[in-house]
């Protein structure tokens, strides 16, 4: 059964639209994250499953209960806040502590509560302090820890760790990782416009866009096979490459020429009846390599970006092809200027008509 | 030349006197003391930056001393005087306070003034909280809340006026048009009371006055101060299952503590020093006398300047360490 159930939820403020159709199972022990770019609604969809914004449309079920109208603190979720919304002027303990005080637990049963919290989390020393005497990283932890001492059945994390410098970032992501795998029985659903976290954390990562769900899958899901342009150029970075042109053969393989010229083969079947239609190939710019001979796009490169690790080649941009990338491992300082022929495997070209992926769903 | 035309005058010689002072001997400081030329520029310049706040504060400072700091010490040396009859005074040590505190009056001024203290302060910051909070999320609070800060534009005389017609008592067979009588018979009083000459309680309604002024100061700074609080701390308490009492008592008010002691401090000043409710509306009569009519009595209408200056010193004695307290609170508050 599933853990947590959202049918066809909605959320408008008056007239004004914000999330319709939301359809989503969460099974028992999934980290699931909620991405897309900022204003899409993920804080809001968030902020409905805790019980913060009102539903306006739908049902949220936790473990197969109606929750639209219970209220926050009845949910069985706790949930960790970007600016980690620490009460100032209680310590560590008694912030910890609060939740279960308020549900008035025995005192011994808090104390070993949050001792177990706090040893979870490194946080034993500073249990006295007040927030104000911590650094980011470990307000962060004791945010975290706040959750986990309600021992909640499903814990919500908005943008956590948003306020954090890069270095501590990636410690705390990985913290985060580990918790998750030291409690594989608590579901988690995270809030994010941070791919690396999406990619790493999630057992399956949610994109929101145009006011709904645009896939829902494992990040490799999402990365291999888009549904649409809009998630196969929201997940990778830089963003997918877009090719304009027509279906010029079907069949197991499936040709497309190239408004640019050149033609490109993509390993997606289609049927006879979809030749000439128009469709955009999509090309990862990791997935593009250098080949003279039977490359299918031709291009001047106009800049480069050496990281070391690998070269980012900008192609110049043209009517028929706008603002491609090419991502060549190792350093290649000498290619700019110069015109270049890009393959790509044809398991790596995407077919999208009407933004839509024309690979068929198993 | 007609009032207007004088005032106008007064205020632009007052003004430009002031702009000139501060230009001109910034000029001075700059061109001819310390010129910032020469061998000793950087010296020049160091020492006329370390000279230039004082100059700046000058005025200030002198306009401070002579209407607070030496009335402070004159007032101390006439507490040990007395008047000579005929001209002229004679040092008495510690006479008027001795007299002072052998008359029951003063003691019955300093028991209403402890009194005051407790319940004005006290009943215009909880009213003040509680004015802000209810008013935060409604859409016609910020009505209400202009409705209660009007009181503070009014001058505590008006405001005595204005209550005094409160507490006002006809003769039993008019009509009443003190709300409060007129209440009182509505719900079956036979005989309308003069509530300003009911010792004890007569205090509590003059207090009534002041609280009406002060809630709307103690509304405005509370307010600010909720506002000030982080939503998100609201929101955890929300989702760690505390009610809406549990929210504003152990959530809200804990944070804005050090913004309700000033509060609190600054009205405990203002109440110290109260004067005209009470000189309005009863002088001192029936028992409700305080420490600053008191002086006023006594030095004005008794012609006493020993002790009415002895009084006022322990009014400025009872305010200090309050004072001192209040700046210590909004310095923390800054920080």
């Amino acid at each position: 059964m599933s853990e947590l159930k959202l049918t066809d939820v909605a959320k408008s403020y008056g007239p004004v639209d914000i999330l319709k159709h939301i359809d989503l199972d969460i099974d028992k022990g999934e980290l699931i994250v909620f991405v897309g770019p900022s204003g899409c609604g993920k804080s809001t969809l968030l902020r409905m499953i805790a019980g913060l914004e009102k539903i306006t449309g739908g049902t949220l079920e936790i473990e197969g209960q109606v929750m639209n109208d219970v209220p926050p603190a009845q949910r069985g979720i706790a949930m960790v806040f970007q600016s980690y919304a620490l009460y100032p002027h209680m310590t560590v303990r008694e912030n910890m502590a609060f939740a279960l005080k308020i549900a008035k637990m025995p005192a011994a049963e808090i104390d070993s509560a949050v001792e177990r919290a706090a040893q979870i989390l490194q946080l034993d020393p500073y249990l006295d302090r007040l927030p104000k005497a911590l650094s980011g990283g470990q307000r962060q932890r004791v945010a975290i820890g706040r959750a986990i001492v309600r021992d909640p059945k499903v814990y919500l994390f908005d943008e956590p760790l948003s306020n954090l410098d890069a270095a501590l970032r990636v410690a705390t992501r990985i913290e985060i990782a580990r918790l998750k795998e030291a409690m594989p029985d608590s579901t988690m659903i995270y809030v994010t416009h941070d791919q690396v976290e999406a990619m790493t954390l999630a057992s399956r990562i949610v994109v929101l866009a145009n006011k709904g769900i645009a896939q829902v899958g494992t990040p490799l899901e999402l990365y291999e096979a888009p549904d649409n342009e809009f998630v196969a150029q929201f997940i990778g970075s830089p963003a997918m490459n877009l090719l304009p042109g027509k279906i010029s053969k079907t069949g197991e393989q499936t040709s497309v020429t190239l408004d640019a010229g050149g033609t490109a083969v993509s390993s997606i079947p289609t049927n006879p009846e979809q030749m000439g239609l128009q469709v955009n190939i999509g090309v990862r710019p990791e997935d593009f390599f250098a080949d003279d001979a039977s490359g299918f796009f031709e291009g001047n490169v106009d800049f480069i970006e050496a990281l070391g690790e690998v070269t980012l080649l900008y192609f110049a941009s043209r009517a028929d092809a706008e603002g491609i990338v090419a991502k060549f491992p190792g350093v290649e300082r000498n290619l700019r200027g110069q015109n270049i022929k890009l393959n790509a495997d044809p398991s790596k070209v995407h077919l999208f008509h009407n933004g839509l992926s024309l690979r068929q769903r198993s | 030349m007609t009032p207007a035309l004088q005032g106008l005058l007064t205020i632009i010689i007052g003004v430009s006197g002031c702009v000139g002072y501060f230009y001109l001997s910034n000029q001075f400081l700059d061109k001819v003391l310390f010129p910032p030329r020469g061998p000793n520029a950087g010296r020049n310049i160091n020492r006329a930056n370390m000279i230039r706040p004082w100059l700046f504060l000058f005025p200030a400072l002198a306009a401070l001393g002579l209407y607070l700091a030496y009335p402070v010490v004159e007032t101390l040396r006439l507490s040990l005087t007395e008047r000579v009859p005929g001209g002229g005074y004679r040092w008495v040590g510690l006479d008027n306070y001795t007299q002072m505190a052998a008359e029951p009056k003063f003691w019955e001024a300093m028991r209403n003034n402890m009194f005051w203290l407790i319940v004005v302060p006290a009943m215009s910051t909880a009213f003040g909280l509680l004015v802000a909070q209810l008013t935060d999320r409604i859409r016609w609070g910020n009505f209400a809340k202009s409705l209660i800060f009007m009181p503070m534009a009014i001058s505590f005389v008006g405001a005595s006026v204005i209550w005094k017609l409160v507490y006002d008592a006809r003769p039993a067979e008019q009509d009443q048009i003190g709300i409060l009588n007129a209440l009182y018979i509505f719900f079956g009083g036979t005989e309308p009371q003069t509530w300003l000459t009911v010792p004890f309680w007569n205090s509590f309604f003059l207090m009534i006055v002041l609280v009406w002024i002060q809630t709307g100061f103690a509304m405005v700074i509370l307010s600010a101060a909720l506002r000030g609080i982080p939503e998100e701390t609201v929101e955890a308490a929300i989702l760690d299952g505390a009610n809406p009492f549990q929210i504003f008592f152990r959530i809200k008010v804990p944070q804005i503590k050090t913004t309700i002691l000033v509060v609190w401090t600054t009205i405990t000043i203002t109440v110290l020093k109260v004067f005209d409710i009470v000189f309005a509306m009863t002088n001192g009569q029936w028992e409700t006398q305080v420490l600053a009519n008191y002086m006023y009595d006594k030095l004005f209408r008794a012609n006493d300047w020993g002790v009415g200056s002895a009084s006022a010193m322990v009014i400025m004695l009872l305010v200090t360490p309050i004072l001192v307290w209040n700046v210590r609170n909004a310095r923390k508050e800054m920080e």
